[in-house]
């Protein structure tokens, strides 16, 4: 069923009549409870949000108005039919409500935590139209995820007959395990090849898991696996097996989501003291090799003074770490103002009642070390804002002659990531672009290569797990179309 | 896959291993390297291949024990499983005929540098090993070294094998009778810093085999990140070979001592376990 057939169905229609618009809109928007930001602030694994109770999840999907035309899914990059997963809250359906979320995403629980659902889906909602704040879609649907998880009643979604082709996804992040979902449904033997020990890529090694527990990215992994996805851990395609291997292994279509590669490093001097690192070994120590647990054989730097450079999610989610290790004061320091930062607000607001300094309109530009090139201090250039540039957003403009000098004893840089450049650097006849983004064809995701496929961050170069997620969807569903060719 | 097949020891703290990898053995070249991680809680160290059995479909890895994570892997029998290993990574060494060649090693280093010696050799060049430790019992894989190369000196410390002296004093004594066209060097980093030191002198092209620390070695943390001719280069994606003459070895073995503290520490609680 389309959506106009679903909102057709009695039980909407009754919903629907059951209260005016004008009391639906008065309702005021339900706040997430959160744990207590000093205690969290020293709580390594704890999740923040907490999540909504039933009766605040039915109370705060009475809000939606159950629109003729959902403006919602519009802002939605995986199109999920968002009225209805909604409405089934409201009726008390709660896993009515994660079937219609599986249908089109592999991976509720965790969009429902990591998505930036202000600049999507909540983005269109109709009440902003009104003044009034937008339905909290993203909590909504968190809600309903984690009910069916600890309902212990978890759907599988339904599969094809099988179909005997074999496809594989390189990469196991959320491009790669919505492609492999989307795939399994259609009836696919669907082979998911992971680079690293773990399963999860980005949603296992980036995001800590005071935002995204460890176990929920399991639960969706396990789901993917009842469904027949198959996983290969510790296989780099383009090093352990070739393209070619799998051509010849029978394989038919070849989704590569590589993901992020090399950590991008602002070139200054002392950037390689120790002490100085990237965040993605900064957060991969933490949370794929779990290093700040006494048990785990791998080492991490717990600063006392620690500086985070950059704006983005991973910049929060990187001082966040640091504060919950221990760090006495992490600061974020951005060379634009707070208004210019591309982080979820969310994210700056927890960030900030964690006790996180931010440093807007301060760049470094050098680090100082102590005899055994240990980083003691960092100078800082004070900036001011220009006029916009490129990004539409005002430019960062040097003040002449005003610097500062920080002591710091940890220095995360947090400033973007290059492509991974495995499998560009393998596969003969691959269209990539100067930053070693693989070229693909936007409706298709298919590359110069045919039989390859391509999505999230190896095309995008830095995005977020949704957009991903859209990637692994369009590509699933376009290499269908063409393997059926 | 990862079962160990045997385990012979060179010397008490030295130990090859021959590893089930039929995937690994099938793909890898002269000059690659794996990350291996033993316990579920381990941590993810590079090793350099050192040889590889297409037919048994094993690798072969020569570890030393230095700290827990290296004295965990060695603490593995025949029979056990490495719980996770991946592989090969990094840019395969460049062989062609470059003339006379002299191939530098110290302790373990000498282990990887076994298959780049048979690969210079097989490409037609004339290849001189030169083998050094601090006394006899550290000399390694010398038998399977000859077999390889055209001729094999070994240097000791102490004096107690070969002739007494230093790995530079075994290059220096090549260049000063014949015409080197190319020197590589695998070993400690403040080693290859001293045989780089010495090659330049005699405008020698160096090649150096680096080991730097690592988390995922696949182009992703930037841990390994080495200063090469002024630009940082990444070891597990650009590397691990680099210009030895371009290397700056004082930054990357100020970066090696990083985690010396803790992993002092690490290795004090281990022990007492």
């Amino acid at each position: 069923m389309n959506h106009s057939e679903e909102r057709a169905q009695a039980w909407r229609e009754v919903l629907r009549k059951g209260m005016k618009a004008k009391e639906r809109t008065d309702i005021p928007r339900v706040h997430m409870p959160e744990l207590d930001a000093e205690y969290r602030s020293h709580s390594r694994l704890e999740e923040v949000n907490l999540g909504l109770t039933a009766e605040m999840a039915m109370q705060e999907a009475k809000r939606c108005l159950d629109c003729a035309n959902p403006t919602c899914m519009l802002g939605c990059p995986v199109g999920i039919d968002i009225p209805r997963f909604v409405k089934n809250i409201e009726r008390g359906e709660f896993l009515e409500a994660a079937k219609a979320l599986k249908e089109t995403s592999a991976l509720p629980a965790v969009c429902g935590r990591v998505c930036p659902q202000e600049k999507q889906c909540e983005s269109q909602c109709i009440h902003l139209k009104m003044k009034k704040e937008a339905v909290a879609v993203g909590h909504l649907e968190r809600f309903a995820a984690d009910y069916e998880r600890e309902s212990g009643n978890i759907s599988v979604p339904t599969v094809a007959p099988a179909n005997n082709i074999k496809i594989a996804a390189v990469g196991s992040g959320p491009a790669g395990l919505a492609f492999a979902g989307d795939m399994a449904k259609l009836g696919y033997e669907v082979v998911v090849f992971e680079a690293l020990h773990e399963i999860g890529g980005v949603l296992k090694y980036g995001i800590p898991e005071f935002r995204l527990p460890n176990d929920i990215v399991d639960v969706e992994i396990q789901n993917l696996q009842a469904m027949g996805v198959h996983f290969v851990t510790n296989c780099v395609v383009g090093k352990t097996i070739s393209i070619k291997d799998l051509e010849d292994d029978g394989f038919k279509g070849i989704f590569v989501a590589s993901g992020a590669g090399l950590p991008r490093f602002m070139n200054i001097k002392g950037e390689n003291l120790v002490g100085v690192m990237s965040s993605n070994e900064y957060l991969t120590r933490v949370n794929l090799m779990d290093a700040a647990n006494p048990d785990s054989d791998t080492p991490v730097f717990k600063g006392k003074k620690v500086a985070v450079i950059g704006g983005g999610n991973t910049a929060m989610d990187s001082v966040r770490t640091a504060r919950r290790l221990g760090a006495e004061r992490a600061i974020i320091v951005y060379r634009r103002s707070e208004e210019e930062m591309p982080a979820r607000l969310e994210e700056v607001k927890h960030a900030k009642e964690e006790g996180i300094d931010f440093m807007t309109l301060h760049n470094p530009i050098e680090y100082i070390g102590n005899e055994q090139g240990r980083v003691t201090h960092m100078l800082l250039q004070v900036m001011k804002l220009g006029e916009p540039d490129a990004s539409g957003r005002r430019s960062p403009v040097e003040i002449p002659g005003k610097t500062e000098l920080i002591e710091v004893d940890e220095v995360v840089v947090s400033v973007g990531v290059s492509p991974n450049p495995l499998i560009p650097q393998s596969v003969e006849g691959l269209e990539v672009t100067k930053w070693g983004t693989v070229v693909v064809n936007n409706d298709t995701m298919q590359s110069a290569v045919p039989i390859i496929f391509a999505g999230g961050d190896i095309v995008r170069g830095g995005a977020t797990v949704i957009l991903a997620m859209g990637d692994g969807r369009k590509a699933a569903a376009a290499m269908d179309e063409w393997i059926k060719k | 896959m990862n079962k160990i097949i045997s385990k012979e020891y060179f010397s008490a703290n030295v130990i090859k291993f021959e590893v089930e990898a039929p995937l690994i053995a099938k793909s890898r070249k002269a000059g690659h390297f794996v990350m291996v991680k033993v316990g579920l809680k381990g941590e993810r160290i590079p090793l350099t291949i050192a040889d590889a059995d297409l037919q048994k479909g094993t690798i072969t890895l020569v570890v030393q024990k230095m700290g827990v994570s290296s004295t965990k892997l060695c603490a593995l029998e025949v029979g056990d499983y490495i719980t996770d290993m991946v592989g090969p990574l990094g840019r395969a060494t460049h062989i062609e005929k470059f003339g006379t060649v002299v191939c530098a090693c110290g302790g373990v280093g000498t282990a990887p540098m076994m298959p780049i010696v048979a690969a210079l050799k097989a490409a037609g060049n004339k290849v001189i090993t030169v083998l050094a430790a601090r006394s006899k019992d550290l000399i390694i894989l010398e038998d399977q070294m000859r077999v390889n190369s055209d001729e094999v000196i070994v240097m000791t410390d102490d004096g107690s094998y070969g002739t007494k002296g230093l790995v530079t004093n075994g290059i220096e004594s090549v260049i000063n009778r014949e015409k080197v066209d190319l020197c590589v060097t695998i070993g400690p980093a403040i080693m290859m810093k001293f045989v780089s030191m010495l090659t330049k002198k005699y405008e020698v092209p160096t090649l150096a085999s680096l080991n730097t620390i690592m988390v995922d070695g696949t182009g992703m943390c930037g841990a390994c990140r080495v200063s090469v001719g002024g630009k940082t280069k990444f070891v597990c994606v650009d590397g691990p070979e680099f210009d030895a003459h371009l290397v700056d070895f004082d930054e990357m073995l100020m970066r090696l001592g990083g985690y010396r503290d803790i992993e002092r520490e690490e290795m004090a609680n281990f022990s007492k376990q």
